[in-house]
Formats: structure tokens, sequence, C-alpha cells
């Protein structure tokens, strides 16, 4: 173990492009679970990886990829739901597939494919350049300013259908401008971070959250220190240890998870 | 009381889809500021629809429905959407429809910033209701409001349903309970007779 790597300015850019992830999705995440919504995180953040790994045979820049993919399926999204709830849960499992299909096929048959799909289902954070830190940046900033004013609108939306849309509101609109952002955080994580460790993100810290909050304010915050103190162990561990940052970090929150839920049910139980 | 109505349906017939046909209609009414319309009826003959159709979330197939011009709507249907293991509270629920807090009655006040999944179903209920009866607005359509109340959010809604209609706004209730819809209501229209 060489505990000098943790304070080489080397990670520093990207300990700070996986924080501000690791800040953001779970915040996102909170609402998608309001939405019951959050396996969609698992079908965007494929798409994105699809997405990226599609741009490879064009001349399209491996961000921008992973950003179309992730609105592709967006619009495929609403295109089977049809505003309708009770057709969620088949269209994610729809994108999941094709995405995953896409991807596989796409690392076996492409050289140069294999080594990209690896890096975005690992995770390649220490990997990562300034272009990807201004990105996340620019995107912490607009999805936090936009989520600032949508918020209300989600939870009125959410709580009082009828009279927000008495009241002239659109539950259709403001599903779309937040889909909009969720895909835009995901694709761009993903391709930071990797697939399932953005799904960690978006899942594990506002499950645990929901559980301990008192409030919804309280449920916000709960879910960002969780995902960021998770960022921070699983990045140390990953340079102590010299693993791959990805996998580490979906353990960490996945252990966490299983600790709490045990611990509560002894709880409730006992 | 003005004299104009603040909420006016003529001849509506309304229902989900042109296949299914209307649910409801023709029917006619005017409610104004200061009044308490009760709508009542036996089950399936469209008392829901009516006020889904006014918030616009039902089709209506023929006549009209007029609201005055400036009139905010505050509706509250049925169904409360699920709020088992969300962690939210009394206070942050009321402040989505800007409704005030003063004016609850004190079993509910002091348990205003708790989660509501640890309140009963019939608080709930009652906070539900608060947030839209006392929302800023000046026409208020409540479905079924006594669904899950106990005698004490009955007598409560009761209080709270004359002060609305004392402080000018216009107030349509839909209700299966018609002993409920003669304590408070100043006029009651039946339906599918």
């Amino acid at each position: 173990m060489n505990f000098d790597l943790v304070f080489d300015s080397m990670f520093l850019q990207p300990f700070f492009i996986g924080l501000i992830f690791a800040a953001l999705l779970p915040l996102l995440g909170c609402y998608l679970r309001l939405r019951e919504e959050w396996l969609a995180a698992l079908a965007l953040a494929q798409m994105a990886a699809a997405g990226a790994l599609l741009s490879l045979l064009t001349a399209v820049p491996l961000m921008a990829g992973g950003v179309a993919g992730a609105a592709v399926a967006v619009l495929l999204k609403n295109a089977v739901e049809g505003g309708q709830r009770k057709r969620q849960g088949a269209a994610y499992a729809l994108l999941l597939l094709i995405g995953w299909g896409v991807s596989v096929l796409l690392v076996s048959n492409l050289p140069v494919a294999d080594r990209v799909g690896h890096a975005l289902f690992d995770g390649q954070l220490y990997f990562t350049e300034i272009p990807h830190l201004i990105a996340a940046l620019v995107c912490a900033v607009t999805v936090l300013g936009v989520l600032w004013r949508l918020s209300p609108q989600v939870l009125a939306a959410h709580f009082f259908p009828d009279f927000y849309r008495s009241r002239g509101g659109s539950a259709r609109r403001i599903a779309l401008v937040f889909d909009g952002l969720v895909a835009a955080s995901l694709a761009l994580a993903t391709m930071s971070i990797g697939v399932m460790s953005a799904f960690a993100l978006i899942f594990v810290p506002p499950w645990l959250a929901w559980r301990h909050a008192q409030s919804w304010r309280g449920s916000l915050f709960w879910a960002t220190g969780i995902g960021v103190a998770a960022h921070v162990l699983a990045f140390v561990g990953a340079l102590l240890f010299d693993q791959p940052f990805g996998p580490l970090l979906a353990l960490v929150l996945a252990i966490v998870g299983l600790v709490a839920a045990v611990w509560q049910r002894m709880h409730d139980a006992g | 009381m003005t004299g104009l109505p603040l909420l006016q349906a003529e001849n509506l017939s309304a229902g989900w889809s042109r296949a299914a046909g209307p649910v409801i209609g023709p029917v006619s009414f005017r409610v104004q500021g200061g009044e308490i319309l009760g709508i009542s009826g036996p089950n399936g003959t469209g008392k829901s629809t009516l006020l889904a159709a006014v918030s616009g979330a039902a089709q209506i197939f023929s006549g009209s429905i007029m609201l005055a011009p400036g009139a905010r709507l505050a509706l509250q249907m049925q169904q409360v959407p699920e709020l088992d293991g969300v962690p939210l509270t009394g206070e942050e629920l009321l402040r989505l429809t800007g409704a005030p807090a003063a004016g609850l009655p004190p079993w509910l006040q002091s348990r205003l910033f708790e989660r509501l999944d640890q309140l009963s179903g019939g608080q709930r209920q009652c906070l539900h209701l608060w947030a839209c009866l006392d929302a800023p607005g000046e026409v208020v359509l409540l479905d079924e409001p006594t669904n899950n109340l106990d005698p004490a959010g009955v007598a409560f809604l009761i209080m709270a349903l004359r002060q609305r209609a004392e402080q000018g706004a216009a107030i349509v209730l839909v209700s299966h309970d018609r002993e409920f819809l003669v304590a408070v209501c100043t006029r009651i229209e039946e339906v599918g007779q």
C-alpha cells in the first residue's frame, strides 16, 4: 500500500469528477425513486454506453455518442409509454436489452470497441481528462439550477396530480425535462465512472436515505452524503489496493446497503 | 356574494373516451362565491367524472364549462398517491399547494413535522384535503372528502369548508355520504336519477 498515492496531484482531477457525480446522481435518484423510475437509470446508462460504442463507427466524439445514446433512450421511453405509467417497466426492460445487445455485439466485432467497452463497464475514472471535468461541472450546475426550480413541480405533480393539472401544469412536460436531466447526467457519469457504479449511485444512497431521513429535504442531504462518503472510500481503496474504481464503488454501496437493511430488520424484530 | 357564478356547467356530457361514450350528462349547475354545492348520486353515475371534466382530465363531449376569468381551481380527487416509505412531512406537503398551516386542528399541528407515513390514514387524508381546500384559489372541488375520516376528521372538515365558503370561495363536493352533504352544503344536486 502506498499512501502517498492518495495525495498525488495526478489523481486530483479524477477525484473531483467522481465527487461531482457522487453528489449529483443520488440527488436525481431521490426523484427517480419518487417516480418509481429507478430502473430507468440502468437502462439509460446501458444506452449511453451503447451510444458511446456506436460513436466509434463514426467521427462523433465518445462523450457526444454517450449523451446521444441516452437521449435516444428517453425518446424511445416516451414513445413506448405514451404518458401511461403502467407501460413504464416494459419500456425500461426493452431499453436495457437494446443497450446491452448493441454494446456486446460492438465489443465482439470491433477491436477498438473491446477496449472502450471494458472502460465503460469497469469505469475509467483514472483516465478521465479535462473535457470530462468541464462536462461534469457544466452538467452539475445545469442540473442543480433546473432542479431547484423543477423540484416543487415534480413533487406537486406527483402528490397532487389533479390539483397540478387543474392549475394548468403539464406532468408530461415536467417528465420530459426531468428525463433530459437524468439522461445527460447518467451519460456523462457512465463515461467517467462506468455503467454499474453510476446505477449504484442512483439507487443505493436514495434507498438508504429514504429509510432514515425525516423529511424530503433531509433525504436529499442524506443521499448526497452517502454518495460522497462512498466515493471517497472507494477512491482511496482503489488507489491503495490498486483496484478498478467502478466495481469497488458499486461494492462499497451494495455492502453498506446490505448491512443497513439487515441491521434495520434486526432492529425492527428486536 | 356577487351573484355571478365562479363556475358554471351547461348541458355538460363528459366521459373518458369517445369509444366508451359519455359517463355523465347532460348536467347543468352553477356555483357562486360563498356557496357549497353538493353533488350526490349512486355509485357509477359519473360524479367523479364530472369533477375530472372540470379539471380537464376527462373529455367533454357536449355542453360547456365556464370558469370566471382569473378564478383558480383547487381540486382533490379520491385517490391519494402512495406515501408509505416516502420521506415527506406534512409541512412539506402543504408547501406544495401554498396552503398555510395556520387553522389546522391541534392534533394535526403537533404532527406537521413528522413523516406522513408515520400518520394514520385519516390524518393523511385531512392534510391532503387541507392542502387543497386552503390553497390560494377561488373554486374548490373535492371528491369523496369524507373517505378515511373519523368523526373528529369529518367535524374538522365541515368547519373548514364553512370557513372557506365565508371567505368567498365557491365549493363543489362530490360525495355518496348524504348526511355529510346535508350538514355542510347550501345546495345539493342529484345526478343519475
